[in-house]
């Protein structure tokens, strides 16, 4: 299949191979901040393989699986400041929880009730972008109108490899580049949009050479390797902040799991590949990355997961907890000051509803 | 009093609001430079620099889903679309976020703002730059709509939706923009989103209508021999659905002029209206006089397509003799 980039790439790497030949050693973090790098990973691990149980077991709906993103989801956050803005698509769903949001909140937004709808400015974590590539110029209008207030805040978008195709993408980052807008462009290749292959979004050989075309650096990491991932964006942070402008990631991956708990990838993926892929996986590779490097033994190794069940078990518990939302929710919150009828047409349901 | 047209009621307004609230920004297509195509935006770069009247790529979308992250870091954006059917772009950031936004955040966050675009035809241009797209805006939940049709109502209504916490989009009758002059009230000047504004007063028959309708309604009073009020909406929501009943209370005959196609547009939802809460004091159908189910039309015939005095006239007398 020569729809997809091969697994033997030349991408920008930090964490070598199983045997240990070439890790490369990293400027800035400590101990303690590869360690939180891992309980991060470790989180949004398990976060995901019990929301799929989760899904089959009825207790939470369709759910975009993010199995193997996780260290360019965590990677790229762990660059950032606790001001900076994140602008999630679907597939960073639950990318708040590195930012203390509980899970309690993402599993009710995948069940549906309202408690699932957070407030941005709480987190600086913006809703979940479910249209492909709209949010994009919503962070550029963040990143440059912080900067207008003369604020250091930095923004960063995640979106796919199918993102670049929309108008949306090419809109935001366009206007992030005249304004010199302090936004990472993060694209999560994993090289499928549901069932197409990146050979049906792009001529291009690679999705940062895209960045030339807005005068912007385009950088391409490995996306499994979470250290290369969170190199990359350290480095478009900086540029950022020096007032240099976007940047754009593309961080390479393969989707190793099915679009969401609705698809079934088996029809079009190449099974070869992903066995390799989820043998090849990115937590396990960080974890033998810290093990060689003496950091991580499996005691600590062994805690950092029970946390993680523990707090899911405590979130999904919390989640179905929440009492059943008031229908009158329907009319709450889409103005400040609403129409008038708004307040009769709730009268009237009320009365029918009894 | 200033004597101004419509186009510079506009101007007028966005200076003053500027002036009084330093988180309102202008952006759009040749707005700073330029002063826009029709100078609503003339002076504003060079008064409150670069930043605040701001020339964006070319990009309708682009300018729409910018202004959404703005809000979110705490601007007012005053969006200018330079033409009504090139905003058709903008309607994907409108449907998918704009007035979903503050719904999606549980009432948290706000985004306070403003869409304001020249619509309509009648000024012999080429093909899409004459459409009344009000449907599909009034259509999007958690946006709201007005269409002034005077020049005191152009700056009114304007700093109404400049100050309004929720997303409005503002359409300008460009036929009248600079034809139509009218005293506007110099300094801040607040026209409230959401009633109507009694354009004549009369007891046998009501014309409806916004924007650059309402002047062809007044000419087709004067030419009916009775007495006819004339309705005009300015604010299509939040409705003053209280003015709307009244007067058909009042006369029992109305009759809606839209310069939109006739298919769901807003004079049907205006019909629907007083059909549900009107009924027992109709003396006559309602009947709408709109643009008709075609592409707007080439310009050498663009008469033919635009509702006129006579077309209004014809089913005043219609509802008359009911």
């Amino acid at each position: 299949m020569a729809q997809v980039v091969p697994a033997e790439r030349d991408l920008r790497r930090v964490i070598g191979d199983a045997d240990g030949s070439g890790d490369r050693a990293l400027d800035g973090p400590g101990e303690q901040e590869l360690l939180d790098l891992y309980r991060s990973l470790v989180l949004l691990r398990t976060y995901d393989e019990r929301s799929v149980v989760y899904h089959r077991q009825g207790r939470i709906g369709t759910y975009a699986i993010f199995w193997n993103h996780e260290a360019m989801q965590a990677g790229a956050v762990h660059a950032l400041e606790d001001d900076d803005w994140i602008f999630p698509s679907y597939r960073e769903s639950a990318i708040g929880l590195l930012r203390g949001m509980p899970p309690a909140t993402v599993l009710s937004w995948w069940r549906g009730h309202p408690v699932g709808w957070w407030n941005p400015a709480d987190y600086n974590v913006a809703s979940i972008c479910v249209p492909i590539a709209t949010h994009v110029p919503h962070a550029a209008g963040l990143a440059w109108g912080k900067k207008l207030r003369g604020e250091r805040t930095v923004a960063i978008a995640f979106f796919g490899d199918g993102a670049t195709s929309e108008g949306s993408f090419h809109e935001g980052a366009n206007f992030a580049a005249v304004t010199d807008a302090p936004l990472i462009l993060f694209c999560n290749n994993n090289q499928w949009a549901i069932s197409t292959p990146l050979s049906a979004q792009t001529r291009a050989a690679a999705l940062a050479d895209k960045a030339a075309g807005y005068g912007i650096p385009g950088v391409r990491v490995d996306g499994t390797d979470v250290l290369a991932v969170y190199e990359a964006t350290c480095e478009a942070v900086e540029r950022a902040r020096a007032g240099e402008g976007p940047t754009f990631i593309e961080a390479l991956s393969y989707r190793a799991a099915p679009h969401a708990t609705a698809d079934d990838p088996r029809a079009y993926i190449d099974l070869e590949r992903v066995e390799e892929e989820r043998a090849r996986e990115c937590v396990g590779r960080y974890e033998g990355y810290l093990r060689r490097a003496g950091i991580l033994h499996d005691e600590l190794a062994e805690s950092i997961r029970r946390d993680a069940t523990d707090a899911m078990r405590a979130g999904i518990a919390a989640a179905e907890a929440e009492p059943s939302a008031d229908p009158s929710l329907v009319f709450e919150h889409a103005y400040v000051d609403p129409p008038t009828t708004l307040r009769s047409d709730w009268e009237e349901l009320k009365r029918i509803l009894g | 009093m200033a004597e101004l047209s419509i186009v510079e009621a506009v101007n007028d307004a966005l200076h003053v609001e500027l002036a009084r609230d330093d988180s309102v920004m202008v952006m759009g297509e040749d707005v700073g430079r330029a002063g826009g195509v029709f100078r609503a935006t003339a002076g504003l770069r060079d008064r409150f620099g670069p930043n605040r009247c701001f020339d964006t790529p070319l990009a309708e979308a682009g300018i729409l889903g910018s202004a959404v992250g703005l809000c979110m870091a705490g601007w007012r954006p005053v969006c200018e679309m330079q033409y009504d059917a090139f905003s058709y772009p903008c309607l994907d950031q409108l449907i998918t976020h704009v007035g979903r936004y503050r719904w999606r955040t549980g009432g948290n966050m706000e985004f306070p703002l403003v869409v304001r675009m020249p619509y309509g035809g009648g000024v012999r241009a080429p093909e899409l730059h004459d459409d009344s797209p009000e449907t599909y805006y009034v259509h999007t939940p958690g946006v709201k709509v007005a269409i002034p049709s005077t020049p005191a109502d152009a700056k009114g209504i304007l700093a109404a939706a400049i100050r309004d916490p929720d997303p409005v989009v503002v359409l300008e009758p460009k036929l009248h923009y600079r034809t139509l002059k009218g005293e506007v009230p110099e300094g801040e000047h607040v026209v409230p989103l959401g009633r109507a504004r009694l354009a004549r007063e009369g007891e046998d028959l009501t014309l409806v209508a916004y924007g650059s309708m309402v002047p062809v309604c007044e000419a087709a009073a004067e030419e009916l021999d009775a007495s006819v009020e004339v309705l005009d909406i300015r604010s299509l929501k939040p409705l003053d659905e209280d003015a709307l009943l009244g007067s058909a209370a009042k006369t029992g005959r109305v009759a809606i002029v839209q310069e939109a196609p006739r298919v769901c547009g807003f004079a049907a939802e205006l019909a629907a209206i007083l059909a549900e809460k009107a009924i027992l004091d109709l003396q006559a159908p309602v009947l709408r006089v709109t643009g008709y189910d075609v592409p707007y039309p080439y310009w050498q015939i663009e008469d033919a397509y635009m509702p006129s005095v006579a077309r209004v006239v014809d089913a005043g007398r219609k509802l008359l003799d009911f």
